[in-house]
């Protein structure tokens, strides 16, 4: 989905000036991408399992869990790793920082990616999936219930998207007309793409608020839109800085030119989790549910794992000569991945609780299922790049690899 | 042009002073909270009454056969219908609590009691609120939450969120439904009424008005402990009634109020949380809790609109700081690279 080197061959092409864009081309058979075939493949089983025998016969949800990682993992963890292009987009185009430009567009990719394919795999998660147009239909649309917000903005993103993408397609049929026609109204589809990310991230956090008592209350507050939000925003800064580094490591490069845009990054990040904590933390001492802390068991131990790996990086980020190390911007940036991903998967499984005798962890095939997806959006990814002029003219062979 | 510190913090500034002012100005309208929905005037309901249920389950195989269920075998004998719990085969289910050497009936210590499991109706459900393809609908006639499932899409955003857990999906079939009491709307249709309360022997369970059963409720709860009472079976008007002790109630009608109100309602010997009913819950319904939510931050897309007017114009400066032609190209951004 994310963690993979391609975005980050994105920033290093993109740092050698201005090229036209153009396909990289090259071979789609590589040992990397014969490994993602196989993993699609063994997902692909275990899909036709679920759409044969149903959900049981695959996963473990059960009626005291309904929701388990396709939910959690594929759609509501997945979508925020696929904010970084709304993270960019928000400083680059709203806050009208043109300096972060070139790291737009990877991350923006990476989001077209992320979004389709969490789209796409909720179809999996369906129990009657043939029904699924029934959320955007009229007379069937319920706009009372936050997952029909959730959908409904989650699919107009996909197109936005793809409107903000279609460029790089018309470029390549040739309609050059069309494209400046485009491209004089993209603002106000680069406006929508930072509204919706804005709606529905927000919204996945106020998904929970129905479910009451049923998520304790370490975490259920009327306030987990604004703090979804603010947790997504800060994956999408974090990807991009996981995304450079990784271009470091595996490819030795030199990044000293990126580090300072980097390091600016890192700083947003921490101003972010700041307000994120002062917020989380004062509105568990309003609610009086501060002293839940130390007495839940599990649950606290799973809330203070998630406290340390948000502290973290603020102290760290918070040394302005951390802040010019590389080294130091990742780990601070993997843990407020960390600290997101659990404050997820937290808040929609280990907090929620409808009563003695359930339990769920995710099968092996549910797992594979969600692996391949992640397999499928990566692969799409390499094809999409090979095959369109998407990244600008690559320079150095290493990076066509 | 340049991007020069300055004119970043500007055009921060205004779209923050933007964004500060519409929340300003809609926070009133957004503020009115949506307050929970009552019971509708011409409701029915259940009632449920647990120290006169003698654990016959002849409301299980009735509401099997009334709805056309599968029996359920979860001790291998292949003989009996045997759910534990409600399942995606069971609408209806009698559990019993147990302590100690279990010889009183309805007492707490060394005592039983049953307990009856099933849709509660609720005032303002969540399961209702929470279906985003109207799929879960009250009726406003009678407030029966009804399920159809030519709507439904299987998402199972119900079974998470019913505070008493009780919608079921079908996790064994490529075509699952949501399995729920609906009260028997099909029977109403045809004059009858729940087939749990026809063919329960003690009137433990009763269908009626919500109006009747709560005068039933009080009239019980006036009775005065040992003494001998009249009890209706089937419905609090049926004529058909039996002499029995009064018994000792707990003094809490579960449903009343709780999360909002509900239809079905429960008398018992026993505290609740002992029979497997959340205590607790605010008589708010946590409904109107999301609803609230929802209509603070997207009410006429009044917010939304704004904010979306406030980005685009933003985007659009953006747009035309970079450029002095029209060829605005998100990807090949004139001012890219480092300043
Ligand atoms: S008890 Fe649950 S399923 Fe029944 S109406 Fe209330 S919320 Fe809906
Ligand atoms: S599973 Fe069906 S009835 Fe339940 S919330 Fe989803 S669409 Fe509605
Ligand atoms: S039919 Fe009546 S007495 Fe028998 S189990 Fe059901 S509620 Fe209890």
């Amino acid at each position: 989905m994310v963690n993979h080197p391609i975005p980050s061959q994105v920033i290093s092409r993109l740092k050698k000036g201005k090229a036209s864009p153009t396909a990289i081309g090259g071979s789609l058979v590589t040992p990397f991408t014969i490994v993602l075939a196989v993993l699609i493949g063994i997902s692909l089983f275990f899909m036709a399992q679920r759409f044969i025998y149903g959900l049981g016969a695959v996963t473990n949800i059960n009626n005291g869990y309904p929701w388990g990682i396709w939910v959690v993992w594929d759609v509501v963890i997945a979508t925020g790793f696929a904010c970084g292009g709304y993270a960019m987009a928000l400083v680059c185009y709203i806050l009208n920082r043109g300096e972060y430009h070139h790291l737009v567009r990877p991350a923006l990719t990476a989001s077209l990616f992320g979004y389709s394919l969490g789209g796409a795999s909720v179809l999996i998660d369906l129990g009657r999936y043939w029904n699924f147009w029934h959320i955007l239909w009229p007379g069937y649309a319920q706009p009372g219930s936050v997952m029909f917000e959730v959908a409904a903005c989650i699919s107009c993103y996909i197109l936005v998207l793809w409107i903000e993408f279609s460029p790089a397609f018309l470029e390549h049929f040739g309609f050059k007309n069309l494209k400046a026609k485009l491209n004089k109204v993209m603002f106000f589809f680069i406006g929508l793409g930072v509204l919706l990310p804005t709606m529905h991230q927000s919204s996945l956090g106020s998904l929970l608020v129905v479910f009451g008592y049923q998520i304790h209350p370490l975490w259920q507050t009327p306030l987990l839109p604004l703090l979804f939000l603010l947790t997504a925003v800060c994956m999408g800064f974090a990807i991009v800085i996981v995304e450079a580094t990784w271009a470091a490591v595996g490819f030795k490069r030199d990044i000293h030119d990126e580090l300072p845009m980097l390091s600016k990054i890192g700083k947003i990040i921490m101003g972010i989790l700041v307000a994120y904590l002062v917020i989380r933390l004062g509105d568990l001492v309003v609610r009086g549910a501060i002293f839940k802390v130390f007495t839940s068991g599990v649950k606290s131990v799973m809330f203070l794992i998630e406290m340390a790996v948000f502290i973290y990086p603020i102290v760290v980020l918070s040394s302005p000569a951390n802040r010019k190390r590389l080294s130091k911007l990742l780990a601070a940036a993997m843990s407020m991945l960390t600290g997101a991903i659990l404050y997820r998967i937290d808040a929609f499984l280990v907090a929620y609780d409808t009563g003695p005798g359930w339990h769920y962890f995710p099968s092996v095939p549910e797992m594979m299922v969600t692996i391949g997806v992640i397999a499928i959006e990566v692969l799409a990814y390499i094809i999409f790049v090979r095959k369109f002029p998407i990244l600008p003219g690559h320079s150095t062979p290493a990076a066509a690899e | 042009m340049t991007i020069t510190r300055r004119n970043f913090l500007a055009t921060a500034a205004a779209g923050g002073t933007a964004a500060a002012a519409a929340c300003a100005t809609l926070a009133p309208a957004g503020a009115e909270a949506r307050e929970s929905h009552k019971v509708p005037d011409n409701a029915v309901g259940l009632l449920y009454d647990a120290t006169l249920c003698i654990g016959c389950k002849a409301c299980m195989s009735a509401c099997k056969e009334a709805n056309d269920l599968p029996l359920e075998d979860t001790i291998g004998e292949k003989l009996w219908d045997t759910p534990l719990e409600l399942s995606g085969k069971t609408y209806n289910v009698i559990k019993v609590y147990q302590s100690g050497t279990m010889e009183n009936k309805d007492k707490a210590e060394n005592g039983f009691a049953h307990i009856k499991r099933s849709c509660l109706h609720c005032a303002d459900p969540s399961c209702v609120s929470a279906c985003p393809v109207s799929a879960m609908q009250k009726r406003a006639t009678d407030g029966v939450v009804t399920y159809n499932k030519d709507a439904c899409i299987g998402c199972r955003y119900c079974v998470a969120a019913c505070p008493f857990g009780v919608p079921q999906f079908q996790y064994d079939t490529p075509k699952p439904e949501i399995a729920k009491c609906q009260l028997c709307k099909h029977r109403m249709e045809q004059g009858k009424y729940a087939a749990c309360a026809e063919s329960c022997p003690t009137g433990a369970t009763i269908f009626g008005s919500y109006a009747a059963l709560s005068a039933e409720i009080d009239r019980r709860r006036a009775m005065k402990p040992g003494e001998p009472n009249l009890f209706p079976r089937r419905t609090p008007e049926s004529g058909d009634m039996h002499e029995k002790a009064a018994p000792e109630y707990v003094d809490y009608v579960y449903g009343q109020k709780d999360a909002g109100g509900t239809q079905v309602r429960y008398l018992s010997g026993v505290a609740f949380d002992k029979l497997a009913l959340p205590m607790g819950l605010p008589e708010r319904a946590y409904a109107a809790d999301s609803e609230t939510l929802q209509h603070t931050l997207y009410g006429g897309m009044i917010l939304p609109v704004v904010a979306l007017a406030g980005l685009v114009t933003a985007a659009w400066r953006g747009s035309k700081d970079h450029h002095d032609d029209d060829e605005f190209d998100m990807f090949d951004h004139p001012e890219g690279g480092h300043k």
